[in-house]
């Protein structure tokens, strides 16, 4: 059975329950994170179990590498406390069912790209800095073959992530790539974060897409024409999986020329784009996501944002039109470094 | 084939708009659905009233059927020449007379596609909408009508035929009569307050062709959005239904029920559109339907808002014919009490599970909630006669429950016409048999349709 | 009933539902997007009637008839109904049409028309039935080389070759490449038909003979890089020959000309004052997904005001010359034939020239706007011809 590789006794010896009192969403004093965290930790009711808006941040807060958020999902899960509604949960697990055959597995000598649930993206994965590298899950009627399951999260159903992962892994494993590419981030996350919390083997080495993307421009250097554009950048929830390559999004910037604008929600610090948040059963969810969107929008705004430069395609899908209509051009992190070489992107 | 008719109708629309060659009589026979083909003698594509009117004159003379057929989707066989005859296709009658902005209608001839009016709307006048069906965009304005159809407006303004300002007829006697304001020679903006003479909506053309029609038009603003809720307890669609109805600021409501994808087997999916002008009016108009009218259901975690602020897309509904990657589906249409949600949804399952049809069932609010029209869609494969068989019989076992549930069969086939019929009072009975003699003696008008014995 | 007969795509003909979107261009505007429906306003001729029709007779339903024939080989491969079919199939819908004209091929049960272009193909290498030896008249004057060892092979084609009208614009082009100074020649008399129609009709045998005379030609000569002028002989080229072993590498003219104007080895011609919409043929368009580079061409023009009809790029309504119609005319003689209906279109964007890149479309649409009396109002130009400075 797998459980979480959790250790009560570095959260009763922590003295900063960063978990909790850095949380944006929540108003916690360390006081009173002391005793929820134990409740939480006991299997009993809190009210954090319930105001949790699943942005994941608590799992880069933690300086012990506890895992927090996944401990908040499997309570949820075990006290039957969904941050979502019924129908949207059940909607969500069916969705995740694939029904169009099996995916074709050729082995693949050397690295591979993995699109996961995002084949319909394909047409992104064109030019030279895709060049030569073959794409898994390029089908989209057997991308949930490839489907990382950690959407669930947002679910409380950590139980159906762990019934389905190990296939998913079997898939992705038997194209027996070198290194796989992912290019959705929460599918990187699945990989070095989540699995090895719940002791799930994950027999391929995974890069991450930014990591993938930087090297390949430093081999194409020479190509690079300076786009000189103010950006802001949208991070998304699985970033904080893998807080070890956040450093990459400037790394990227630095190197094609665009200048980060300063604002208030970036790092740590960073606002989830809301697309969870909207369906909660908490009073007045869909009102608060549109305030918490205006909130980072507008601070992308007056910081003078010309793009605002995505990561994750449902970030992208939730924000992209609210934030042209703010004058601010949404674009996918691998398009502009894209265009930073000289390519039209689709 | 008499050639003497085919000369006279080559007279009257020219050699290349008639045929009596095989691969036109194949091609009109045909159904989209489940109907077994019935083979016309003639088909003729005239251009104009005049043309036609000349068609009807011959074929009284002849005292040979005439059948009108639209964009031929009413999945119902409606426009099959059941005995024969001269199978009048409409589809080169698609003039757009006029639109009258400030009065907010549009004068069409018939046989315009759904398609051109809602482009030529878009295009020369984009704050006026029609109600459009689901059907593809080559159905017609004048089948629609004619079928009573219902389209993306129905919550707020009810059926399409609800819609007309007046009509144009030609008699199966072929005399050519207008309805409405248009008879008094005063334009073509009101059907009431004259006397009423709705004789020739559902009755499946069997009392004449319509030729023009004025058709009411409604604000079109320059949002319109797409909401999309989920239940999966069949039981709360009706209150929820009740609840957006009561706020009266939604354009569409729609509910959505289906075994393929996955994510919406024996899922409830309720599709609302919303219209405004500014992000400010749709979002009052949100405030009202989702934190006013619904929050106790997100609360309670019995309904979810999947998603909201989406584009609007015309459903293709053609997909469902793909379900068995047979290129076949047809459908039951009814008209309930939206009540009767739950059951039509269960039942619908159940017929389609046992006759091995992944199950798709829809609903659409009629008006503010005064009925629902519910279809069960049946797929089937068109090469495998096993399937078109199962279908078939799904269909008429629908056909049976409508009435038996306390529903009204929509467009329905002859089979579908001779249930209601049995359950219509005697004396409708006998005044629909006196106004079909009245109208058409000679019966060659779509002659098999609403036949009162 | 009649036998069955054997047909290549009997596991998916059956899925069309005749939806008819397949009539339409993307914005439904109108139902006259598919040449032959728009032509003929009978569900038989529409792609989903069509296709109905074809099941028919490979299952034995239906017999073959003339009229059959004719439905069949009406379409003019344009491919709009592709573009707007929902069904998961709608890529092959072509390959169905053109499978069907292969089993008639097959049985030799084929329209007069169409034999008669096969039968010139396959005796004179052109679909005219003129002689062989007159193929080069064209080039006399022009300063054209003969092609022996160039950069590029200008392959002029069937209609540049033969029809007057389009020879202008072959002329156009040749003087355009020499201008610029690009090394190229053209076969002259070698020269033979590329086989794009040939494909379509159904004649794979006539094809596969076609490519392979045309590759051994071209390797003997070793060719390496092909400017086409028609956009047919553009498609057989690029997705048809390496299958028979062809390697080589192909350009439509309007994907070399914006290199050559954007370094300055063309000029661009002066004096220019237009107003242009341009029509995409199909071969390049839907066929090929080359919108741009024709427009980037017109776009960079001085004194030339772009302007598009509504049906434009992968809503184009074909021009009807398409699958040897431009020969076999299954679609003329109406004002519903499609080029006419297009010529309308262009004119009521109030464009006094009609671009094409395209010698059937040239010669299809310069005829019907004589036939629409509209001579003094909108001119037919190639886009060489516009950019040759021609009047």
């Amino acid at each position: 059975m797998t459980e979480l590789i959790f250790d009560e006794n570095k959260c009763f010896a922590c003295s900063t329950y960063d978990c909790l009192t850095k949380c944006q969403y929540m108003d916690i004093d360390a006081d009173t994170a002391k005793v929820e965290i134990e409740k939480i930790i006991n299997q009993e009711d809190s009210f954090v179990l319930h105001d949790c808006v699943t942005c994941y941040a608590c799992e880069e807060y933690c300086q012990n590498g506890n895992h927090p958020f996944y401990l908040i999902v499997r309570q949820q899960e075990e006290l039957d406390l969904p941050p979502l509604p019924e129908p949207l949960i059940k909607r969500g697990v069916q969705m995740g069912i694939p029904f169009r055959g099996e995916p074709e597995i050729q082995e693949i000598k050397g690295p591979a790209l993995n699109l996961g649930v995002f084949s319909p993206l394909g047409n992104m994965t064109k030019g030279k800095l895709f060049e030569g590298l073959p794409i898994i899950s390029h089908d989209p009627r057997k991308m949930f073959h490839y489907f990382c399951q950690l959407m669930y999260l947002h679910y409380a159903r950590t139980s159906v992530i762990n019934q389905k992962l190990p296939a998913i892994i079997e898939t992705i494993a038997a194209h027996k790539a070198d290194e796989v590419i992912h290019f959705h981030d929460e599918c990187y996350g699945t990989y070095v974060s989540y699995a090895p919390a719940f002791g799930i083997d994950v027999p391929f080495k995974s890069v991450h897409l930014f990591e993938y993307l930087y090297n390949k421009l430093l081999e194409l250097k020479d190509e690079i024409k300076p786009l000189n554009y103010k950006v802001a950048y949208q991070r998304p929830c699985s970033s904080r999986l893998s807080p070890d390559k956040h450093p990459f999004v400037e790394k990227i910037f630095d190197l094609i020329g665009v200048e980060s604008v300063e604002r208030e929600y970036v790092g740590e610090n960073a606002l989830c784009c809301g697309a969870t948040i909207a369906g909660q059963k908490k009073k007045g969810s869909r009102r608060f996501t549109l305030d918490l969107q205006e909130k980072n929008m507008n601070d992308m705004k007056d910081a003078g944002a010309e793009l605002c430069v995505f990561n994750c395609p449902a970030c992208m899908q939730t924000l992209g039109k609210p934030v042209a209509k703010k004058g601010i051009m949404p674009i996918f992190m691998s398009d502009l470094c894209r265009l930073a070489i000289g390519e039209k992107t689709t | 084939m008499n050639s003497t008719i085919y000369k006279s109708l080559v007279e009257i629309v020219g050699e290349d708009y008639v045929s009596d060659r095989p691969e036109e009589l194949f091609t009109y026979s045909k159904d989209l659905g489940t109907s077994e083909p019935k083979w016309p003698d003639y088909v003729a594509v005239p251009k104009s009233v005049e043309e036609l009117q000349k068609i009807i004159l011959l074929a009284n003379k002849a005292t040979i059927p005439i059948v009108p057929l639209g964009g031929g989707l009413s999945l119902a066989g409606i426009a099959l020449p059941l005995h024969g005859g001269i199978l009048i296709d409409m589809k080169r009658m698609d003039e757009i007379i006029e639109v009258n902005g400030k009065a907010r209608y549009a004068l069409v001839e018939a046989g315009v596609s759904q398609g051109k009016l809602f482009a030529y709307l878009r295009n020369h006048h984009p704050t006026l909408a029609h109600s459009m069906p689901d059907a593809p965009p080559a159905a017609t304005i004048g089948g629609n009508l004619a079928i009573h159809g219902q389209g993306d407006l129905a919550h707020p303004h009810g059926f399409n035929s609800d819609m007309i300002n007046g009509l144009e007829v030609i008699l199966p006697t072929g005399e050519i009569c207008r309805f409405g304001s248009c008879s008094i020679g005063s334009g073509w903006f009101t059907q009431h307050p004259l006397p009423d003479m709705a004789f020739f909506l559902g009755w499946g053309g069997a009392t004449g062709i319509i030729t023009k029609v004025s058709l009411r038009l409604f604000p079109c603003k320059k949002i319109r959005e797409l909401d999309m809720l989920v239940v999966t307890d069949e039981e709360l669609v009706p209150d929820i239904f009740h609840e957006i109805t009561h706020v009266g600021m939604t354009e569409d409501l729609v509910v959505f029920s289906q075994a393929i994808p996955p994510m919406t087997d024996r899922l409830h999916h309720i599709v609302a559109n919303i219209s405004g002008d500014s992000e400010e009016e749709l979002e009052f108009k949100r405030r009202l339907i989702y934190e006013d009218r619904l929050s106790k259901y997100f609360e309670q975690g019995t309904a979810g808002i999947v998603a909201t602020s989406q584009d609007l897309e015309k459903p293709a509904v053609t997909k469902t014919a793909d379900w068995k990657k047979g290129g076949g589906f047809e459908y039951v249409g009814s008209v309930f009490p939206v009540a009767a949600y739950p059951e039509l949804y269960r039942k619908g399952v159940e017929i389609s599970t046992r006759h091995e049809i992944p199950y798709t069932v829809t609903g659409r609010v009629i008006g503010a909630g005064h009925a629902i029209m519910f279809s069960w869609s049946y797929a089937f494969n068109r090469a495998d006669p096993e399937s078109v068989r199962h279908a078939n019989e799904a269909l008429h076992e629908t056909d049976d429950l409508v009435l038996e549930f306390g529903g009204t069969i929509w467009k329905p086939a002859v089979y579908g016409q001779q249930i209601v019929m049995k359950h219509m009072d005697a004396n409708t009975l006998l005044l629909m048999k006196k106004l079909k003699n009245m109208l058409d003696p000679n019966n060659i008008m779509n002659p098999g349709n609403w036949e009162v014995a | 009933m009649t036998a069955k007969i054997e047909y290549k795509y009997d596991d998916m003909i059956h899925r069309c539902f005749r939806c008819g979107y397949c009539k339409f261009p993307a914005d439904w505007s109108d139902v006259t997007n598919c040449p032959s429906y728009a032509r003929f306003r009978m569900e038989s001729y529409s792609s989903g009637g069509r296709l109905w029709l074809i099941r028919a007779w490979v299952n034995g339903e239906i017999e073959w008839s003339e009229n059959l024939a004719k439905i069949v080989y009406s379409c003019t491969a344009c491919k709009n109904c592709e573009e707007k079919c929902p069904i998961s199939f709608s890529d092959n819908l072509v390959n169905m049409v053109v499978a069907a004209r292969s089993a008639m091929v097959e049985t030799g049960l084929l329209p007069s028309a169409v034999k008669s272009f096969l039968k010139n193909v396959h005796l004179h290498g052109n679909p005219y039935g003129l002689a062989a030896k007159k193929r080069s008249q064209w080039m006399e004057g022009t300063g054209i080389e003969q092609y022996q060892d160039q950069e590029f092979l200008y392959y002029v084609g069937d209609e540049g070759s033969y029809d007057t009208r389009a020879q202008v614009a072959a002329k156009a082009l040749g003087e355009l490449l020499l201008k610029a100074g690009v090394s190229f020649g053209a076969l002259g008399n070698l020269e033979i038909s590329d086989g794009n129609e040939v494909e379509i009709l159904g004649e794979e045998g006539l094809l596969e003979e076609l490519a392979e005379k045309n590759i051994k030609q071209f390797r003997e000569l070793r060719v390496k890089k092909i400017i086409t002028l028609s956009p047919h002989s553009y498609n057989v080229f690029k997705n048809s020959y390496p299958k028979f072993g062809g390697g080589f590498e192909i350009f439509h003219y309007t994907q070399i000309l914006p290199q050559l104007l954007q370094s300055g080895k063309l000029e661009k011609p002066a004096g220019l004052n237009m107003k242009v919409t341009y029509h995409d043929p199909c071969f390049l368009g839907r066929w090929n997904g080359e919108y741009n580079a024709p427009r980037t061409l017109l776009k960079d023009l001085d004194g030339v005001e772009l302007t598009e009809m509504r049906q434009n790029k992968k809503s184009s309504l074909c021009c009807g010359g398409g699958s040897g119609n431009f020969y076999t005319d299954f679609l003329g003689g109406s004002e519903d034939s499609p080029a006419r209906i297009r010529v309308r279109q262009a004119h009521e964007t109030g464009a006094q020239v009609l671009a094409v890149a395209c010698p059937n479309c040239l010669t299809m649409l310069e005829d019907a706007v004589k036939v629409e009396g509209l001579e003094e109002k909108l001119q037919v130009k190639d886009i060489s011809e516009i950019l040759n400075g021609s009047e």
